[in-house]
């Protein structure tokens, strides 16, 4: 297991929490190019989204390498705990980057960089006629969620909680795109997903609103891990993601802004 | 046994070689020391922990009894029948072993899921349905762990001294006879090696699992998928699900090891 670095670094992250207001990707302000890999552990409903800012990332510091995993936030950060070398966090919910923090493996403090709505995925047509919550306490449909340790599980049972429906899931799935899969693929009539899972899984899936008095909003936070490597690409990258050039990007893939 | 001669191994060899058995006896250490012994039994009495335990033992019994009625034939047809097409067909019945299980799950669902190839027409006439149930932890756990007994046993039923069954063939015995009365039991230590080793992938399978039939609990959540939920929420849980698989695999392996496993 690697030894947790406690090498504090001098890296002031300005206006913490929020969109700090930077320029596009700007290359390391001080001269001396960025290089190296940055590790990024993201959130699964984030995979599209990151996947392009890394490439835009790495445009700007050519020299770096941006290397991102992405699973279920509750996964991740348990890895992150157990030892797994990472440089960013960016998790799909705030109790799992409330996990890092307690563990005081967080470098900066967490800011938002978007949030998703809830959305019940079903399979293309909506052959089951779902059109609310309360459609999936039926009988003949088969309803599929995250498992309640994963964020997207933890949230499908408050927004049950919310509008007072009991749902009985044949299946408890690892992560959110698990669940889309399976509706996707017709082995499940529906889902409770976020809103760009039903917009990232193609034609095979479709999206039904959650009222907002029943939905709940996820936010997606990000932080630097503590004993990066890399915390100076690591720093630069997490700035490049909650500029306005990165918030658009996250945005373009159906995310609220935060 | 003869006991083996004495050899003086090179000290670079030796060296090797321990590292080899490192490599496998400190993941094991890291979980033995990382138990949280003192919560262990309040942990392992959980009922999602004695569910897992339940579903885990009741579906790699069913998968190991399903290979043994089907992998047996199968190994005696690839060791005694030729047929065009017998190579090909061998690579494919053992590519479970080497094919990464989740995309032997994706197999099964495309194959025999709800709106699968076979298991559409399955679902419409029957109403029966592999995925989120039971019966679908074992397909998949039999589709990864068969091949490990259908090796075992064509490499016993190819390697035995055929005249056994000359002989009771000549002295007038039926083909099935000379089945049951001389070949299984010439090969009978080789498939208790295979049931056991069968019996030890099935209980471990993941993969295939939860890609193929879910993930619930009492249904179709057994110890591995449950260790793996486990550690997202609770490390010391998830150790301790992997000693207890741990622990039985090992038991298991050493208590038949003399009686079985020689004949591998």
């Amino acid at each position: 297991m690697r030894g947790v670095g406690t090498i504090l670094l001098a890296v002031q992250v300005a206006a913490c929490g929020g969109a700090a207001p930077l320029g596009p990707a700007a290359p390391a302000a001080a001269g001396r190019p960025l290089s190296g890999t940055v590790t990024v552990l993201a959130a699964a409903s984030l995979t599209d989204a990151f996947n392009v800012l890394g490439t835009e990332f790495t445009r700007v510091n050519p020299q770096v390498t941006v290397k991102a995993s992405y699973a279920a936030s509750s996964a991740l950060v348990a890895q992150i705990v157990q030892g797994a070398e990472a440089d960013v966090f960016a998790s799909a919910d705030e109790p799992s980057m409330r996990r890092l923090v307690d563990a005081r493996l967080s470098e900066s403090s967490p800011r938002i960089i978007a949030s998703n709505k809830l959305q019940i995925a079903v399979g293309a047509g909506n052959p089951k006629k779902i059109s609310a919550l309360a459609d999936l306490a039926r009988p003949d449909v088969v309803v599929v969620l995250g498992a309640p340790t994963v964020p997207v599980g933890a949230y499908a049972t408050q927004v049950f909680d919310k509008a007072g429906v009991r749902v009985a899931p044949k299946s408890h799935e690892a992560d959110v795109k698990a669940v889309v899969s399976k509706v996707s693929l017709g082995e499940a009539d529906a889902g409770i997903v976020y809103g760009t899972d039903v917009r990232a899984g193609g034609a095979k899936v479709q999206g039904v609103d959650i009222p907002d008095q029943h939905n709940v909003i996820a936010r997606y936070p990000i932080a630097a891990v503590k004993g990066s490597k890399n915390a100076k690409a690591a720093a630069a990258f997490i700035d490049f993601v909650a500029s306005p050039r990165g918030l658009d990007v996250i945005a373009g893939f159906g995310f609220l802004r935060p | 046994m003869p006991a083996a001669p004495r050899e003086r191994a090179p000290i670079g060899f030796l060296a090797l070689a321990g590292l080899a058995a490192a490599f496998f006896v400190l993941p094991l250490v890291g979980l033995v020391v990382r138990t949280p012994w003192a919560s262990a039994l309040a942990d392992l009495s959980a009922p999602a922990v004695i569910d897992a335990l339940r579903l885990s033992m009741i579906t790699s019994l069913g998968a190991t009894a399903i290979s043994v009625v089907l992998g047996v034939p199968l190994a005696w047809v690839y060791a005694r029948v030729e047929f065009p097409g017998k190579l090909v067909l061998r690579a494919l019945t053992t590519l479970p072993m080497v094919l990464p299980p989740v995309v032997g799950g994706i197999a099964l669902l495309v194959a025999f899921g709800r709106r699968g190839v076979f298991g559409e027409p399955l679902f419409d006439l029957f109403g029966l349905r592999l995925p989120f149930s039971t019966a679908g932890v074992i397909v998949a756990e039999t589709f990864v762990a068969m091949p490990f007994l259908v090796l075992t046993v064509e490499a016993a039923l190819r390697s035995m001294d055929r005249r056994y069954e000359d002989a009771a063939r000549t002295l007038g015995a039926s083909r099935v006879r000379v089945f049951r009365t001389v070949t299984l039991p010439l090969v009978g230590p080789a498939i208790g090696a295979g049931m056991v080793l069968c019996w030890a992938r099935a209980l471990g399978e993941f993969g295939a699992t939860i890609t193929f039939a879910g993930n619930f609990r009492g249904e179709t959540q057994t110890l591995p998928l449950a260790a793996y939920l486990a550690l997202e929420q609770n490390v010391d849980t998830a150790v301790l699900l992997g000693l207890t698989l741990l622990g039985i695999s090992l038991v298991v392996l050493v208590a038949l090891r003399d009686r079985y496993l020689r004949a591998v």
